[in-house]
């Protein structure tokens, strides 16, 4: 049997996972710690602590403030000094609860042993329920919480859960070490997964770049025994990790246009997310840590590390433990080369979806210079929704939102693939994700006003 | 020989003056009945056709002029009284005066005011750059400088300033259409009554930060201090989530709030003499002085 990988497009970049052997480190404590209040997709989540409080690791202190939302916990013991805004990674002031570092007394019902649990609870609510309150949300990137992911609209089944093991964007390497290092934990956070969605296959899809990671991977399914879970090889390709690629590559199965996987049948969680589900389940500890990569290009071995950080930590902490920031890093992106985005402010703190520091070259991050489209369709050739990006770039300078609709515009994931493979360097990206956010305007606005128009006619 | 070019033209000419029978039919019988006003409106109109007013263009807003029962709705900012009052006068209506407006950048973040933290080599457009990150600056809510409200100018009324990296309006070209407000990814940019020959006060900054987190960011930030509102005496003066913002309609051009604002961020401008802080300050503490001799006496009355 080939290898699996999705039908279309995709981009074969230097995978550069410099960081590959460096194992987990645990990154100290900081002075203070800033835990951000949107941290997750959906709506920020409201504070329930005041200055003066004390917290221990694991105390709740914000709850959920809408449906797609998630609980925060503090990730260490200390006393509250403020509920106030903060600059994010980009600038923009959010509600961040700022902690101050006293000891480490985490709260007594988190289980911190070493033991690995495999009895699954029978009751597929209180699995839910708990990894609810744990606050745990997609760690692949979305930051979708994991709970309503979980919970399959009624009338939808899922036949497959897809752990997501690629880690195809380059000098990521966090997935890569957890996989190593824990994986009978992320088997057994599988098993719960599958539990809550009724018992369906599970194919944990690891990419060739990691031969040991799927040796690793496929011994702890072999060592546990639970039924129905399989490890697949699929080829190095960028976005193979894109929730709707991954669905194609292992189950050949596409998600239509403004659908959802569940539609198809499929669930998609990261490793990262099912160790998280993991030690919410089985030990009750909320989603407080992760694991994030500090690398770069051209960087010493000293300089590049993988760290089990305490969330709120703020980066500028992170670059200081891992050696400094290079004198050769020209931008600081937060997260991989081609979905991450540039630090403009190394005092943002880390958040639960945070997975690396990447120091780039001045050479690595240059853009070029932009020249005429001399129409070979390599963008069109490379992107993995089958769109047109070539023919979106010229509707958006026209302005012209029906025909953006109609050419799908909205179906853009974003991944860059487009830009990457054009040789005249157009930015064809930033136009076509500001195409898309305006043609979602008018979708969402044409939804609402159906919607209004609905509740008129009954009444 | 002879005879093939007198048939040739001969038969064109039959041919031509045919056709041009059917056609002369053609536009009779199919004519489309318009309103002879909306003609007369539209070359009433400037014919920017710009969509400041709403409309697609001059003909939609005059096709929609003649189609509704009042003018209320309606006005060409480009054209501004003189067209309306045409306008009103082909369609037999009255129309209510408007005061003419302006475009008014409310941003002091020059590169003086407001140090750069960081180097930004995105795309040149502010859409995409507000998108991106709050900007190069630490302030996240000023002018990010990449001139999209020039672009969307169609009068060429705005430049943007090489030396303070703010774009500066026209007053003689700007026809408060409102494409720049519409293009402004921060909503700096304020369609404002003009004023009496062009005289205005207003808060050229729109930072909702806390004072030292804004003074920090901008020297010439609006801190939210409230000492304009204070000492404002014709109650136009509000500050909410701490920026102050001037009621062009209650404001009586005294230019006691620019005198005391701590930071510089109220501008006064088209005003034939230059402010004397000073002089008004005093001006200030004479009236508080008076005003508290006055409550002493009252007191001791009472």
């Amino acid at each position: 049997m080939g290898k699996l990988t999705f039908s279309m497009g995709g981009v074969h970049p230097h995978d550069s996972k410099y960081a590959r052997e460096c194992a987990i480190e645990e990154l100290p404590l900081p002075k203070t710690v800033w835990v951000s209040m949107a941290q997750h997709l959906g709506a920020p989540a409201k504070p329930v602590v005041a200055p003066g409080d004390t917290v221990k690791v694991g105390t709740v202190i914000a709850e959920p403030g809408g449906f797609i939302s998630a609980f925060v916990h503090s990730p260490v013991s200390g006393t509250v000094k403020a509920v106030a805004p903060r600059k994010d990674l980009a600038g923009n002031p959010v509600m961040h609860v700022e902690i101050a570092v006293e000891g480490d007394e985490w709260e007594p019902s988190i289980d911190r042993s070493k033991t690995l649990v495999t009895a699954i609870p029978d009751d597929k609510a209180e699995i839910l329920a708990r990894i609810k309150a744990c606050g745990v949300v997609g760690l692949g990137g979305a930051t979708f919480p994991t709970h309503v992911k979980l919970s399959p609209p009624p009338g939808k089944v899922a036949e497959c859960l897809i752990l997501n093991g690629t880690e195809c964007e380059p000098y990521l390497t966090s997935d890569y070490r957890i996989m190593l290092e824990r994986p009978k934990e992320i088997v057994v956070g599988a098993a719960l997964m599958q539990k809550v969605l009724g018992g369906c296959r599970c194919v944990i899809g690891i990419e060739e770049n990691k031969p040991e990671a799927i040796a690793s991977m496929r011994e702890a399914v072999a060592a546990l025994g639970f039924p129905g879970i399989e490890v697949a090889t699929l080829r190095k390709r960028y976005p193979q990790g894109g929730e709707k690629q991954l669905i194609d590559a292992v189950m050949h199965r596409q998600v239509g246009s403004g659908g959802l996987p569940i539609d198809v049948g499929a669930v998609v969680q990261n490793v990262g997310t099912s160790l998280a589900v993991y030690e919410a389940v089985q030990k009750n500890k909320p989603l407080i840590t992760n694991v994030l990569t500090v690398t770069g290009d051209h960087l010493p071995g000293n300089l590049q590390h993988n760290y089990l950080f305490r969330i709120g930590v703020p980066l500028s902490f992170v670059a200081e433990q891992a050696g400094g920031v290079p004198e050769s890093a020209a931008k600081i992106i937060s997260g991989g080369p081609m979905m991450g985005k540039a630090v403009s402010n190394l005092d943002a703190t880390t958040v639960k979806g945070s997975s690396a520091v990447l120091y780039l070259s001045e050479k690595a991050t240059r853009r070029r210079r932009e020249t005429a489209c001399i129409r070979c369709g390599k963008c069109a050739d490379a992107c993995p929704m089958g769109l047109e990006p070539f023919l979106l770039n010229r509707l958006y300078k026209a302005a012209d939102l029906e025909a953006l609709e109609k050419n799908a515009a909205q179906d853009c994931i974003e991944c860059g693939c487009c830009l990457y493979s054009c040789p005249a360097g157009i930015p064809l990206l930033d136009n076509i994700r500001q195409a898309k956010g305006q043609v979602m305007g008018v979708i969402r606005a044409r939804a609402a006003a159906a919607k209004a128009a609905a509740e008129a006619a009954k009444k | 020989m002879t005879q093939t070019i007198i048939w040739t033209v001969a038969i064109l000419s039959v041919l031509g003056l045919l056709l041009a029978l059917i056609l002369f039919w053609v536009a009779r019988k199919f004519r489309v009945e318009e309103d002879p006003r909306i003609d007369a409106v539209e070359k009433a109109l400037p014919g920017a056709n710009c969509g400041g007013c709403g409309f697609a263009g001059c003909h939609a807003f005059a096709d929609a002029a003649v189609k509704a029962s009042d003018l209320d709705a309606q006005y060409c900012p480009v054209g501004g009284d003189e067209v309306m009052q045409k306008v009103a006068s082909i369609l037999g209506r009255t129309v209510a005066k408007k005061a003419p407006q302006l475009a008014v950048v409310r941003c002091n973040g020059s590169c003086a005011n407001r140090p750069r933290i960081n180097e930004y080599d995105g795309l040149r457009s502010c859409r995409v750059k507000a998108a991106l990150y709050s900007g190069d600056t630490a302030c996240p809510y000023g002018c990010l400088g990449c001139g999209d409200c020039v672009a969307a100018c169609k009068f060429g009324a705005l430049s943007m300033d090489p030396e303070t990296g703010l774009p500066v309006v026209d007053e003689a070209k700007c026809t408060a259409c409102g494409a720049c407000v519409k293009a402004c990814p921060k909503h700096i940019i304020e369609l404002r009554a003009k004023g009496p020959r062009g005289m205005r006060e207003y808060v050229s900054c729109v930072n909702k930060d806390k004072g030292p987190v804004a003074k920090k960011a901008c020297a010439a930030a609006c801190i939210g201090c409230g000492l304009c509102a204070k000492t404002c005496q014709h109650g136009a003066i509000t500050v909410t989530d701490n920026v102050a913002y001037i009621d062009p309609a209650k404001c009586k051009l005294c230019r006691e709030c620019e005198a005391v604002c701590p930071t510089g961020a109220i501008h006064g401008v088209n005003f034939p003499k230059e402010l004397d802080k000073d002089a008004v300050k005093k001006r200030i503490a004479d009236r508080k002085a008076k005003a508290a001799e006055a409550e002493k006496k009252e007191a001791a009355n009472g």
